[in-house]
């Protein structure tokens, strides 16, 4: 095709040359800017060709309506959720978020040193996506409100579809702040985030995805729970977290299908951050269409976490951090979950509306947290459901 | 990045100065420099689209990519509440981060 | 060692400069499909069973339009299409939707769910997509009365359609 001829002769010179300039960046070096400067450029100059044939679509006009609950460790979280998503001028889409959580807490660290207690958590979001030729941009605030925890964040993403659009690059950034309360004394301290995410998506063949996100947070402020004690040699004192956190995540992520109707997804996350907690995912699930209108996914989850270097189930030695949050300790949890979507109702071109029905049943198994009531490690099970109504038009 | 030590605040460690003459520091920048000019070199070229290599899946061949069969995420709420019940329970966060793929037009 | 320093630093100036035009070559010859070239020709048949081939219809402005079910704007398009089709079909004006989806049932239950009148030309094993070497979807093509492409579109925007009536009636006045 024309197109390769004319591509191969253009790039036997420049070739040559990029090879020229690896040899020179190898031997000696200038500033550190200079020394940048000549392959960002040429990667520019690479990249104008690639100023699209294609472009980046909107995402679709959807409503959703949800039903979430949780119920485990003797905590129940349920509540309505609504999403409404309109494109305006085949431009911009905005996108507004209503959630709502109840949750009546009787889990182990409420019942044993305090009694249980209902609080309701509302939490609203707005988002614009503006579709520039090969980008996406994506800017989104969202507000989180209960009686002694208030938080907001600003979210910027911006995703770019280069190489004939089979390779999807996403940067995102995140801003938040919390306000960090306590029942009876109203808000007394803070707590910032910082969350910067990288992803890139390559389309392998027509059939299959893989991908690979990159994710750093670093938090700053309180950190911990005004509620919660920590044991030091059997004694029950206020916990003490360290003011600052940063964490690292690599996920990588590969989906295909491998049958007519059929697919198959895995994935892998590696955690790690300066509290000394690693953590590893898996997951690993297939989806498969039955009949005309229905669609089923399974999936297995299992977690696997390291504690954080202060963290004691019964603490045998004064240190200036030290804290009995079960979420730090050695644990981890299997979660089997089945999916289940009906079509309702489609009309190619115009609407289609969706019915959703998601569970989960989580076993966490703590290695060294126990349940002081009984003085043997702690375990819970928990259930997760989800159901969902989605309309596209 | 260092663990926070229990046993006493958080100290930054001394700034190490690095020695223009040291001479295994300066075959590893060597190295990194060699790999990462590489690295630039083939996205150059991946980038360019219209390069030596070709996009191998055509615009027209993308129907089961856009289909909802190969998307691990398909409703927002849903990832939404799956993020806040992980994270709230567990001790990592993040790279939950939308899956590209889809439908490619435009 | 300063000659090979000042050597090194020259270089990698020259690359990126070479690089760049690199790009700017590359963009140039981007199209296969070059202005006034000939339209590749095809037979394909139509949903009823008939065989349609494009070259039958020189004398004719003809668009090409390859659409698929699974693409948005290619639905989004399909009533802008069919209303410039019922507009211009008594001028000599002829419409094609080839469509590349694997099923072809699939197509034609979409294609009269959208209300469209004009042929709907099944390419399942994507032939005639792969002669034309599109870069997007949809695409338009519109060929004028000799057979030779003249303009070419790549993806659909809102506002699109009428350009492609400018264009039609220039053509029709050819």
């Amino acid at each position: 095709m024309a197109c390769r001829g004319a591509a191969v002769a253009a790039t036997e010179r420049p070739l040559a040359a990029l090879r020229a300039l690896v040899r020179g960046l190898a031997t000696a070096g200038r500033t550190r800017w200079a020394r940048w400067a000549a392959p960002l450029a040429g990667l520019l100059g690479g990249a104008l060709p690639s100023a699209p044939a294609t472009a980046m679509t909107l995402p679709e006009d959807s409503a959703e309506a949800l039903y979430h609950l949780y119920d485990g460790g003797g905590v129940t979280a349920q509540g309505p959720a609504l999403l409404v998503r309109k494109s305006l001028a085949d431009k911009v889409s905005l996108t507004g978020t209503y959630y709502v959580d109840m949750v009546s807490n009787a889990s182990i660290d409420v019942v044993t040193t305090a009694s249980p207690f209902k609080e309701t958590r509302t939490e609203y979001s707005v988002g614009a996506d503006y579709a520039y030729r090969d980008s996406l941009l994506s800017l989104s605030y969202a507000n989180s409100d209960e009686p002694d925890y208030k938080a907001q964040g600003l979210s910027i993403d911006a995703a770019q579809e280069v190489f004939g659009s089979m390779t999807t690059i996403k940067l995102g950034f995140t801003r938040g702040k919390d306000d960090v309360g306590k029942k009876g004394e109203g808000f007394f301290d803070y707590a910032k985030h910082w969350r910067y995410r990288l992803g890139v998506t390559q389309i392998l063949t027509p059939s299959w995805l893989a991908s690979v996100n990159f994710e750093a947070v670093s938090d700053e402020g309180f950190l911990g729970s005004p509620y919660r004690a920590a044991q030091v040699f059997g004694a029950l004192v206020p916990e003490r977290n360290p003011r600052t956190r940063s964490s690292r995540a690599v996920k990588f992520s590969a989906i295909g299908e491998i049958m007519p109707r059929t697919s198959i997804h895995a994935d892998y996350r590696y955690f790690w951050d300066t509290w000394d907690i690693k953590a590893h995912t898996f997951e690993v699930g297939g989806s498969r269409y039955v009949g005309e209108s229905f669609l089923f996914d399974a999936y297995l989850r299992y977690y696997k976490q390291s504690k954080a270097l202060f963290y004691y189930d019964n603490a045998p030695v004064e240190t200036t951090y030290v804290s009995r949050n079960r979420q730090l300790s050695t644990y981890d949890d299997i979660a089997p979950g089945l999916r289940m979507t009906y079509q309702y109702k489609h009309v190619p071109g115009q609407y289609e509306i969706k019915g959703h029905i998601n569970y989960e049943y989580q076993r966490f198994n703590f290695s060294d947290f126990t349940d002081i009531r009984s003085g043997q490690l702690y375990s819970y099970g928990a259930h997760v459901l989800q159901l969902l109504v989605t309309a596209t038009f | 990045m260092n663990p926070i030590s229990p046993e006493a605040p958080s100290a930054p460690p001394p700034k190490a100065h690095r020695l223009r003459t040291d001479n295994a520091g300066s075959a590893a920048a060597t190295w990194l420099r060699r790999a990462s000019a590489w690295l630039l070199c083939a996205s150059a070229v991946a980038f360019t689209g219209c390069g030596s290599i070709e996009p191998w899946v055509k615009p027209y061949e993308r129907e089961r990519l856009a289909d909802p069969i190969l998307q691990t995420q398909r409703q927002a709420l849903v990832a939404k509440h799956n993020e806040h019940i992980h994270e709230v329970r567990e001790g990592a966060r993040g790279a939950n981060g939308v899956q590209g793929g889809g439908c490619g037009c435009n | 060692m300063i000659h090979r320093a000042s050597i090194a630093f020259v270089r990698p100036w020259r690359a990126a400069a070479a690089a760049l035009l690199a790009g700017v070559a590359m963009l140039a010859a981007a199209t296969p499909l070059a202005p006034s070239a000939p339209a590749p020709d095809f037979t394909l048949r139509t949903l009823d069973g008939q065989k349609l081939r494009l070259g039958e219809q020189r004398g004719r402005v003809v668009l090409v339009n390859f659409w698929a079910t699974w693409c948005g704007p290619c639905r989004q398009e399909m009533p802008h299409l069919n209303k410039l089709y019922e507009k211009y079909k008594s001028s000599g004006f002829v419409l094609l939707g080839v469509n590349v989806d694997d099923d072809a049932a699939q197509a034609a239950g979409v294609a009269s769910k959208l209300g469209v009148t004009f042929p709907v030309l099944p390419d399942a094993d994507k032939r005639v997509s792969r002669q034309y070497d599109l870069s997007a979807m949809p695409s338009t093509v519109l060929i004028d009365r000799d057979g030779r492409v003249r303009y070419l579109h790549r993806g659909y925007q809102n506002g699109f359609e009428n350009t492609y009536d400018q264009q039609i009636r220039q053509l029709l006045k050819e």
